[in-house]
């Protein structure tokens, strides 16, 4: 593997800065394709990036018992997602990081700033927060394994845990149809709309107390810190829709060493995303938000869509 | 091309057969329900007239037209308008737990497979793998109608049950004759008429076309 | 000269005992046993660990004791395996010891003296049953260990409910130490022979080995806490002292494991695959039952206790995957399983203990144990508080910690067993991985309640404001554990390199990930799959850092404080914040089946409202009443016997003895 090699070294970074530059894009345009189609007038492309901005000047408002923990967070939480955004395939499958985490490690690192972010909700100890908390662990706890399961299908069919060999796998051997990644891929929007905090599970621009999660859990943070909760939120969606991406579309991604291919790659994602976008905002703008008691069942039934899509494979294609 | 592709798009239709089995399972509307049952029987279409060209077998053509005249076209239509009838629209069946009916029904997958493994292994054919996605989807259509209460869905259970039963035809042996499958056509447009008659008398007997209300018929 | 590595031990072992002699000269004395012995205890421990790392790449090396009964010596041998098991021992009784010294108290119950007897006895007791090499000496070893830790657990023998969890405890520790006895018989195959060498020897057939098997999954299984055997558990742990708590939790169940690996790996040796599913089918209903009970816990150290059963629960489940593979003979794949099961038997015991150890240090300064009543600790305890939220995450399996690493191995290996050669097999087991990813999320769930509602937010008490942070010992022993919890996450493929020769003795394979460079994690091949906690670790580190740096560097850093917002809501008081029972509350209701629920809800019309619920395990009821109920029936009969006349039971005497004398010759 390349791991040592400079250009290798200079293409991640490269990858991993414009990931995170560009991930507010992505809900812009998801935002923008909403307001298109429920008849409202847009906002910007680069709206987030004016709320950032505005966020980042903002002093910070800090509850008198904020702990450490509350302060820091953000700054993990930020960290986590901007590695998780280097390290999913997105353009090309050969960067260093990529055998430093396998699709396992990606799922505790989303985990991981999961955790960070519940107990931020519970530190100033109030009642919206903790319920917060609450509400983002149930979805959490049943999507995790939804998506693990996902993405072990995809691991048996290619033999490897390794995002980069699942992805080559799936790209680049000869065009196989396999029939489980049609429960996966099933399973697999399902869990996205969960984890990132979308109608029917929960709605990114409510502001009703009762019925929000991931606004519910961030209530207290203001500033800065809520510019970096915010943009790793943005980091999430483009995260989540590069590794749909990679596993149902994987076509077009470089190979190893192809550096013409790369080029190519970068529109291509940048298409796929476009798509991917306006989807996602016709899925929201066509259902509606679920009562949180139908959250487990939706989310069991995607987990169960998962267990099923394993089965599947294991029985059609031959283990 | 297709020679290739061919028989892994009939897995295909088989995973996406199973997947509306499934769906059809945990639907709780009916208008969902007669939605699903068509698409249900277009994937069936699809792969008959598949299997059809793959073996050139000419006649398979004429059972993939019938059963989108019959499955996708005429008996979504009387479900339709039995709804209408029965003013049922907007019925919607108290399923208590999806997620223990959906294990219950990957169980049932991994029995059915296991059954079904000896006989796809005698059968010769290309598409032998998904003998025992039929034979699931035939078990999972019986556990609809024994988890419905509702006439209407107990009725859509048993037409997607022969659904099932028909792809097995196909996948394992490339199809029946002819005059049996017309024959069997009949018999579910009959047996659908039949149902929805019977329909009709148990409403107007019980004001509802919920079958618990059958329980009174019994002696005491 | 060379000291011999197992006389070593034995020595050891001596010390501890002799400490705890020491401790009974003046058992009043706190000074004597909290500054002196408890450390030293430490320090006995610390080379324990040492002789353990040393002589994990030794040959055997087997001794005769000139102790025992005459014919019957005691045989003691130093093994990999044995040797694995003293260094968990070792390294983690250090680090408990040192906690004790700092957190032994002039209580009501046990005086301390007394206490550092039982604790060192125990521990001894431990290292024992770990070289012992004939079914004599590991009994003896074994019912010690069982005895000590029951008298620690009823240290506070004041309150009729810890005397109740205490004779729970011993009942099952007895059920099972029958069955262990009753194994080793299976074993000797009537040769009388009660050395481990001798059933080495032996080779049992199918039906004696199955049998064996059987009963050491009883015994063992009973000492360890699984389903169904489990119910001692959560009521041991939470009345024992903290460090005692940890102490059993962290090695006495690991004990058992190793009793399991050298009964079915060495002594049988060549097990059936069908064990495997046995196995693994308890492993993972112990770690789905003890995840969601753990769930719905109110009082911490349930909480944590319930958590244990999970986790050995995984640790089950890697170990029917290891007989599994071993029964088909894969065996690198065996070897995999292996290194995952020894893996998180290691890291259970350095987060547990920590956990365990935390909440040892809340209950001091705070005087309780219910979690609604805490709260807002970080504050106030900021290095508990800190050493816990890495337990937390250790054990909540998340990267780059140490419960991450074994929870990937264990899922690589699980992702290998569509290749199982058996129709149904091959179907199951990788769905059951499913169940191994919903433990670990749910793990992450009642981490976040654990450590939310006890360090986090307000406190729910006015008393807390008084709580006060570990002392220095205590500090130390945290921070010990903690530190070992991340290098052990850090660190796998050393890590790795020490688990070697044991997979090689028992499977007689190495996952050789050694291969691969010290960085990345590799087990089998690189391209399958990979894993870098180090890499990953400094990058997320290093992202985290120039994140903070450049929103220092191009905005100002203004902070101002004010009152909570909570959506502008004024009256808001401690009280609102989740109870412990509201953030289990999701998981009650996802998990119904599960519980057995007694609830009362108030009516609209209460003038004094009041909610009260109470879940309960279904087993008590499925099980463990009606298994009660028939043997008081059973005994009832048995009273017909007793006549309170002397020459009615001299006569059952001495028709007892003429029938021997009649029929046995």
């Amino acid at each position: 593997m390349s791991a040592g090699s400079i250009p290798g070294l200079v293409a991640q970074l490269a990858v991993l800065a414009a990931a995170v530059l560009l991930a507010p894009m992505l809900s812009g345009w998801v935002n923008q394709c909403r307001a298109w189609l429920q008849n409202r007038s847009a906002p910007g492309l680069l709206q987030p990036y004016r709320v950032l901005t505005k966020l980042f000047n903002k002093e910070v408002v800090l509850a008198h018992n904020a702990s450490p923990l509350f302060r820091s967070a953000p700054y993990v939480i930020f960290g986590c997602l901007a590695l998780a955004a280097a390290i999913v395939p997105k353009v090309g499958t050969d960067l260093p990081l990529n055998a430093a985490a396998d699709a396992i490690a990606l799922v505790g690192l989303l985990a991981l700033a999961r955790l960070f972010i519940a107990l931020a909700g519970m530190d100033i100890g109030t009642a919206f927060g903790t319920l917060g908390a609450r509400r983002e662990m149930l979805v959490g706890f049943l999507a995790e394994p939804a998506l693990l399961m996902v993405l072990f299908t995809a691991s048996l069919i290619s033999h490897s845990t390794s995002l980069a060999t699942i992805v080559q796998t799936l790209a680049h051997r000869e065009l196989v149809i396999y029939p489980s990644m049609a429960f996966a891929g099933v399973a697999f929007t399902m869990v996205s709309l969960a984890e990132n905090a979308r109608i029917p599970i929960d709605n990114p621009s409510t502001h009703l107390e009762l019925t929000m999660i991931h606004e519910a859990m961030v209530l207290e943070y203001s500033g800065r810190h809520l510019a970096l909760i915010e943009w790793a939120a943005s980091l999430k969606l483009f995260v989540y829709s590069c590794m749909g991406l990679a596993l149902f579309f994987p076509f077009g991604v470089a190979e190893r060493g192809d550096w013409v291919g790369l080029l190519v790659a970068m529109p291509v994602l940048a298409v796929k995303l476009a798509v991917g976008g306006f989807l996602l905002a016709l899925i929201e703008t066509l259902s509606a938000k679920m009562r949180i008691f139908r959250a487990p069942e939706f989310l069991a039934t995607a987990f169960l869509l998962a267990v099923l899509a394993m089965l599947v494979h294991v029985l059609l294609e031959g283990g | 091309m297709l020679q290739h592709y061919g028989p892994q798009l009939i897995n295909l239709f088989a995973a996406v057969l199973l997947l509306l089995s499934f769906a059809m399972l945990t639907q709780r509307r009916i208008m969902s329900l007669i939605n699903l049952f068509a698409a249900q029987g277009l994937v069936l279409c699809l792969s008959t007239a598949l299997v059809a060209w793959l073996t050139g077998q000419t006649h398979l053509y004429g059972s993939a037209a019938l059963t989108l005249a019959l499955k996708v076209v005429a008996l979504p239509w009387i479900l339709h308008m039995l709804i209408r009838r029965l003013n049922v629209k907007w019925d919607v069946e108290t399923l208590i737990n999806i997620p223990t009916m959906m294990l219950v029904g990957i169980v049932l997958v991994i029995l059915a497979f296991n059954l079904a493994l000896p006989i796809s292994q005698l059968a010769g054919t290309v598409t032998r793998s998904t003998l025992g996605i039929a034979l699931a989807s035939v078990l999972l259509s019986f556990l609809m109608m024994i988890t419905r209460s509702k006439a209407v869905p107990q009725v859509i259970g048993f037409l997607s049950m022969e659904n099932g039963l028909f792809f097995a035809a196909t996948g394992a042996v490339y199809g029946m004759p002819m005059v049996v499958e017309l024959g069997v056509a009949l018999d579910v447009l009959v047996g659908a008429l039949i149902l929805g008659i019977f329909m009709f008398q148990i409403r107007e007997r019980f004001d509802s076309v919920d079958t618990r209300h059958l329980e009174k018929l019994k002696e005491h | 000269m060379e000291i011999a590595p197992l006389q070593a031990v034995l020595a050891a072992a001596a010390a501890w005992l002799l400490i705890g002699v020491a401790g009974l000269l003046r058992p009043e004395s706190l000074a004597l046993s909290a500054r002196a012995l408890f450390p030293a205890g430490a320090l006995v421990g610390l080379v324990v660990a040492v002789i353990g790392f040393t002589s994990l790449f030794r040959a055997p090396q087997a001794l005769v004791l000139p102790l025992g009964l005459p014919d019957l010596p005691f045989h003691a041998r130093l093994d990999a395996l044995s040797a694995f098991f003293l260094l968990l021992l070792g390294a983690v009784a250090s680090g408990i010891s040192l906690f004790a010294s700092g957190y032994l108290r002039q209580g009501e119950g046990t005086p301390p003296g007394l206490q550092c007897a039982y604790f060192h006895v125990f521990l001894a007791s431990m290292a024992l049953v770990l070289v012992a090499d004939d079914a004599y000496f590991f009994m003896v070893a074994w019912e010690t260990m069982a005895l000590s830790s029951f008298f620690l657990v009823t240290s506070d023998h004041r309150h009729a409910e810890i005397r109740r969890a205490g004779y729970l405890y011993l009942l099952i520790a007895h059920i099972g130490a029958i069955a262990i006895l009753l194994c080793f018989g299976a074993l000797q195959a009537g040769t009388g022979d009660y050395t481990f060498a001798n059933m080495r020897e032996l080779q049992p057939g199918a039906g004696v080995a199955t049998a064996a098997f059987l009963l050491a999954l009883v015994g063992f299984g009973a000492k360890a806490g699984i389903v169904p055997l489990h119910v001692w558990l959560p009521e041991a742990h939470p009345a024992a002292p903290s460090p005692v708590s940890a102490l059993m939790s962290a090695v006495m169940l690991k004990t058992a494991v190793y009793g399991l690996l050298r009964v079915t790996l060495d002594l049988i040796a060549f097990p059936l695959w069908w064990w495997g599913v046995i196995a693994l089918a308890l492993g993972l209903v112990s770690a789905v039952g003890g995840i969601v009970y753990a769930a719905v816990q109110t009082d911490m150290k349930r909480l944590l206790a319930y958590s244990s059963i999970e986790n050995i629960g995984l640790i089950f489940a890697g170990f029917g995957l290891t007989l599994l593979f071993r029964g088909f003979g894969m065996g690198t794949l065996a070897a995999l399983a292996l290194t995952a099961t020894l893996y998180h038997c290691l890291n259970h015991a350095f987060f547990k203990s920590l956990l365990f150890l935390a909440t040892g240090s809340v209950l001091h300064a705070t005087r309780e144990r219910s979690l609604g009543k805490l709260g807002g600790l970080i504050h106030r305890m900021p290095w508990v508080a800190w050493c816990a939220l890495v337990g937390s995450i250790a054990i909540a399996g998340l990267p780059p910690l140490n419960g991450f690493v074994s929870e990937w191995l264990l899922l690589q290996a699980f992702l290998f067993t569509p290749g199982l050669p058996q129709g149904y097999l091959n179907m199951l087991v990788p769905v059951a991985a499913t169940l191994v990813a919903l433990t670990a999320a749910l793990s992450g769930y009642v981490m976040v309640k654990f450590y939310g509602v006890v360090f986090l937010g307000q406190p729910r008490e006015a008393k807390l404001a008084e709580a006060h942070d570990a002392g220095l010992w205590e500090r130390a022993a945290l921070a010990w554990l903690a530190a070992m919890c991340i290098a052990l996450g850090l660190a796998p493929v050393t890590v790795i390199g020490l688990l070697e020769p044991i997979t090689h003795m028992l499977t007689g394979y190495g996952i050789g990930s050694a291969a691969q460079g010290w960085l990345f994690l590799a087990p089998l091949q690189p391209e399958r799959a990979s894993y870098s906690p180090l890499l990953f670790f400094a990058v997320t580190a290093l992202l985290v850092a120039l994140t903070w740096l450049s929103v220092r560097l191009f905005y100002h850093g203004r902070v101002r404080r004010a009152p909570p917002w909570d959506c502008g809501f004024p009256y808001q008081d401690a009280r609102m914040q989740d109870s412990a029972e509201g953030f289990g509350q999701p998981v009650r209701q996802v998990f119904e089946p599960f519980f057995r629920i007694e609830q009362q809800a108030p009516t609209p019309f209460d003038a004094h409202p009041e909610f009260r619920e109470k879940h309960e395990d279904r087993l008590w009821y499925w099980l463990y009443l009606p298994v009660a109920r028939a043997a008081d029936a059973v005994t009832t009969l048995v009273t017909v016997l007793q006549r309170g006349r002397i020459s009615v039971y001299l006569t059952y005497s001495f028709v007892t003895l003429l029938v021997l004398l009649l029929f046995v010759r």
